[in-house]
């Protein structure tokens, strides 16, 4: 554990990639094997399940502490991050600890069935063992993810320096669905297993945002272009007769889409499809709020199958007749899959097909963008015609065009503290629009991002001078500033105030050139909904 | 209800009795100073009154301006007010501020830590009924390590820095935090280099303390006398041009806020020292209890929590709204 907390230390007390990396080379050229897939684990968001829920552990931190429950719980509130508040609460460590990281995580393994008690024996024993960082890192191995800066990816560069192998073939090794406590180092990095290939997805390749003018791409000629369909970005892999539906987040789905079993009573052995779950009720494309009623669910009834289906529309074609052909040009292998498309369109239902489109000029593109809400997509996708198809996100051949987002004026009228990097400055806000006389202002989203540092701290100054009401953390301003909201979704819901929900709202400017009677009404943003 | 011998209006804490203000944020007639920091010493006002060390502090801030000077537990009366200044600890020349008429006794704390840092005189707790004090690191969370330790850390982080070619550079306000890092870096490792505020500041305080030599960052000075050196700058230097002098190099930050790995994230910091002028959450405790006071008015920092976690342990404790910044460590 030591070398572990040790590790998270040095991580922790860089902002410099380079750093990172060869923290965490030297941790994999000096740790024990067993350690070593264990931070792998970690670090891919392979935690084992938590054995001892929130309420519990706070419970606990605060009885350790001698602290009131309410005031353990607005420190929690003000550090943003529990383990990080429970190692700073608790009373000075009186003991060491010499166990390694993997007798830790064996033994959360276990502590999930144990009872109330020895659980809570268990954490007390620890904590008062452990030194800060070592009680940062073991607390947070029991709550919520472990992020800490560091990405797979960096971690797989470090893992390749250290190991000599291939970075490629590591994420590759790393995917899927592996259990640290039923694997070794020796087999998961160092051997060659090819029966494991069977399920193993390849890493998808991810498109960055055009920034800046279209015209710096290139020559549109050069380029495919696609609707950016908004659902769930999954790989379709179909092996020695069996389907495998893997989510970007690594995650095996096959289960939760039944109706994509389909598929392999028609792919040939050795197909694997790049291309995203829609929902698509009444035989249309749904918008993301219907997929998300299949998302969350584990048991897929036939009633909601019916009324959700969902379709998988295919972006491309990663590998053919049992062939990685990934380093073939994007245009060879949409050909391919055009080819199967056109075999297959009428045998299996749910097989959709992003269409591709090319375009003379970039205006015709940025028309073509101007469609994408219409016909329910995110934007457009601009995809170099000779690229090849590359590991996580390279700038230069694959581009996203997302469509503008909505936006409408609204007025500050609560804030809360930010969590985290924000955890001093009241950086959560709540934003109001009229009602239909403009004589009420209603809640209709919350918004955490979009302002400059030095914009939060004006505003939280502001905040701290104009406070009206306090509830707990929340705390009531003058309604007074006006600001730009943006949002990339919008639909009707009966669980708002509102009666409106907007996916992922922003703050885009502040309009000081705005008074509170230019705000926007709540029938303005009911008239964004698309029909 | 009579007026209370203290009470915070619009231009700061005032005693009425004696018509004088403490650390008032508009201009008054007559001010009592506690410390040098801008939020407490302001533009404008007729008189001050405050420490004998503070006062090159407040000239070189605010200019021409009529001060006299007291000693620590110096009595002076205005108006049958009883008024003594004694050590917070803070920064040099910071005071805590003894209010005494018809046999009440109230003490200002200005801002206080309890740990002595050998420089800014020992925090001496005073006997009151009733204690305004600051409470900025008023949280369970924030608990100072001993400062032997982080200086040793500092001076190891030094080292090492210097070992891999790379020049280390330490953010930390002008005045107060600097000279105390100042005092305690082991210049056997190496040269100090300072920014220019932070020169100019260290000056005036030079002529009554023995701090270690530091060279100025000029135009003139060279990319290669700095390597593996240490430069200690103000917060306001850090992603400014001036750094590209000091490329390859490693920041630091100083502070109490250094707890948390949020604040550390949002300054944009490799490594973050934990290191206070500020009493943590048992040393505002234990100065509060050392006081025997009744009644306790928290004025800035985490005042809400604080002060109803003192009605828990049997304290009338309010909070009352000052203009002192929060963040000012």
């Amino acid at each position: 554990m030591k070398q572990f907390a040790q590790l998270i230390q040095q991580i922790d007390s860089t902002n410099k990639t380079k750093t990172k990396v060869s923290a965490l080379k030297t941790y994999f050229d000096q740790a024990n094997d067993k350690d070593k897939v264990w931070t792998i684990a970690i670090l891919s968001h392979r935690r084992p399940p938590r054995p001892v829920n929130s309420r519990q552990i706070r419970e606990y931190a605060g009885e350790l502490s001698k602290i009131p429950s309410w005031l353990f719980e607005e420190s929690y509130h003000i550090v943003g991050d529990l383990a990080e508040t429970i190692a700073l609460i608790l009373p000075p460590n009186k003991g060491e600890s010499d166990k390694p990281l993997h007798a830790y995580l064996e033994n959360i393994l276990k502590l999930k069935s144990k009872s109330d008690e020895k659980k809570k024996a268990y954490l007390f024993e620890h904590w008062e063992k452990l030194n800060y960082y070592e009680r940062f890192v073991f607390t947070k191995l029991m709550t919520g993810g472990f992020r800490i800066g560091v990405s797979q990816k960096l971690m797989t560069r470090a893992l390749a320096q250290s190991t000599g192998i291939d970075q490629d073939v590591l994420a590759y090794k790393l995917m899927g669905n592996w259990k640290p406590q039923n694997t070794t180092f020796q087999s998961l990095i160092l051997e060659e297993n090819p029966e494991d290939y069977l399920s193993k997805p390849y890493p998808f390749y991810l498109a960055y945002a055009v920034e800046d003018e279209l015209e710096d791409l290139g020559q549109p000629e050069d380029f495919l272009f696609e609707h950016k369909w908004d659902g769930i970005r999954a790989q379709l892999i179909c092996r020695q007769n069996e389907i495998f539906i893997w989510s970007r987040g690594e995650e095996l789905v096959t289960d939760k889409y039944p109706e994509l079993e389909t598929f392999k009573d028609y792919l040939p052995d050795g197909t694997v499809l790049d291309g995203e779950i829609l929902a698509f009720p009444n035989n249309d494309i749904g918008d993301f709020k219907d997929l998300q009623k299949r998302i969350g669910r584990k048991n897929v009834t036939k009633a909601l199958l019916k009324k959700i289906p969902v379709i998988f529309k295919a972006y491309d074609i990663l590998e053919w007749q049992t062939q990685d052909i990934r380093s073939t040009s994007f245009k060879q292998r949409r050909q391919i899959l055009d080819k199967l498309f056109q075999n297959l369109t009428d045998s299996i239902t749910p097989f959709h097909l992003s269409e591709t489109m090319q375009f003379q000029n970039w205006e015709a593109v940025e028309e073509e963008r101007q469609k994408a809400r219409e016909i329910r997509s995110e934007g457009l996708m601009i995809k170099r015609a000779d690229s090849t198809y590359g590991v996580g996100r390279k700038k230069g051949d694959w581009w996203k065009y997302k469509s503008d987002p909505y936006s409408i004026d609204a007025v500050l009228t609560y804030a809360m503290r930010g969590h985290g990097r924000r955890s001093n400055l009241f950086t959560d806000y709540t934003f109001a629009l009229w009602n239909d006389d403009k004589t009420e202002l209603v809640t209709f989203a919350k918004a955490y991002s979009g302002l400059t540092d030095k914009e939060f701290k004006e505003v939280d100054r502001w905040i701290k001078k104009h406070t009206t009401d306090r509830f707990g953390p929340v705390r009531q301003v003058e309604a007074q500033h006006v600001f730009e909201i943006a949002f990339e979704g919008i639909a009707q819901s009966n669980r708002h105030k509102s009666g409106i929900a907007t996916r992922f709202p922003r703050i885009i400017r502040w309009r000081k050139d705005k008074t509170i009677k230019d705000a926007n009404t709540l029938e303005d943003l009911k008239k964004l909904i698309p029909k | 209800m009579s007026q209370p011998l203290l009470e915070s209006n619009n231009k700061g804490i005032y005693c009425s009795q004696a018509d004088v203000y403490i650390d008032p944020w508009r201009p008054v007639k007559k001010a009592i100073i506690t410390h040098g920091h801008a939020d407490h010493s302001r533009y404008g006002h007729k008189k001050y009154i405050t420490h004998h060390l503070n006062i090159p502090i407040i000239k070189h801030r605010l200019g021409k301006i009529n001060v006299s000077g007291v000693e620590w537990k110096e009595n002076f009366t205005i108006n049958n007010v009883k008024f003594s200044l004694h050590p917070a600890g803070h920064i040099i020349g910071s005071s805590q501020v003894r209010v005494e008429y018809n046999g009440e006794v109230w003490v200002v704390s200005g801002d206080y830590k309890t740990e002595d840092d050998g420089i800014s005189g020992t925090f001496q707790p005073i006997k009151c009924h009733s204690f305004i004090t600051e409470c900025t690191f008023g949280l369970p969370v924030f608990k100072w390590q001993p400062q032997k330790e982080v200086f040793d850390e500092m001076n190891n982080w030094w080292k090492d820095n210097q070992d891999n070619n790379m020049t280390s550079v330490v953010m930390v306000y002008s005045l107060g935090k600097a000279q105390r890092v100042l005092n305690y870096l082991n210049s056997d490792i190496g040269t100090i280099y300072t920014h220019g505020a932070i020169e100019n500041m260290t000056d005036v305080l030079r002529k009554n303390y023995d701090f270690p030599e530091t060279i100025k960052i000029t135009r003139e000075t060279k990319k290669i006398d700095l390597k593996g050196n240490i430069v200690i700058a103000p917060p306001s230097a850090h992603g400014t041009t001036w750094m590209r002098k000091m490329v390859p190099y490693v920041t630091a930050s100083a502070s109490g806020w250094m707890s948390t790995r949020g604040a550390r994230r949002r300054r944009a910091i490799d490594r973050g020292f934990v290191l206070s002028d500020h009493a943590d959450w048992d040393g505002l405790i234990s100065a509060i209890k050392a006081t025997e006071c009744e009644k306790v008015i928290c004025t800035h920092g985490y005042t809400n929590i604080f002060s109803r976690y003192l009605k828990t342990l049997g304290y009338d404790a309010r909070t009352e709204q000052t203009q002192y910044e929060e963040d000012e460590d």
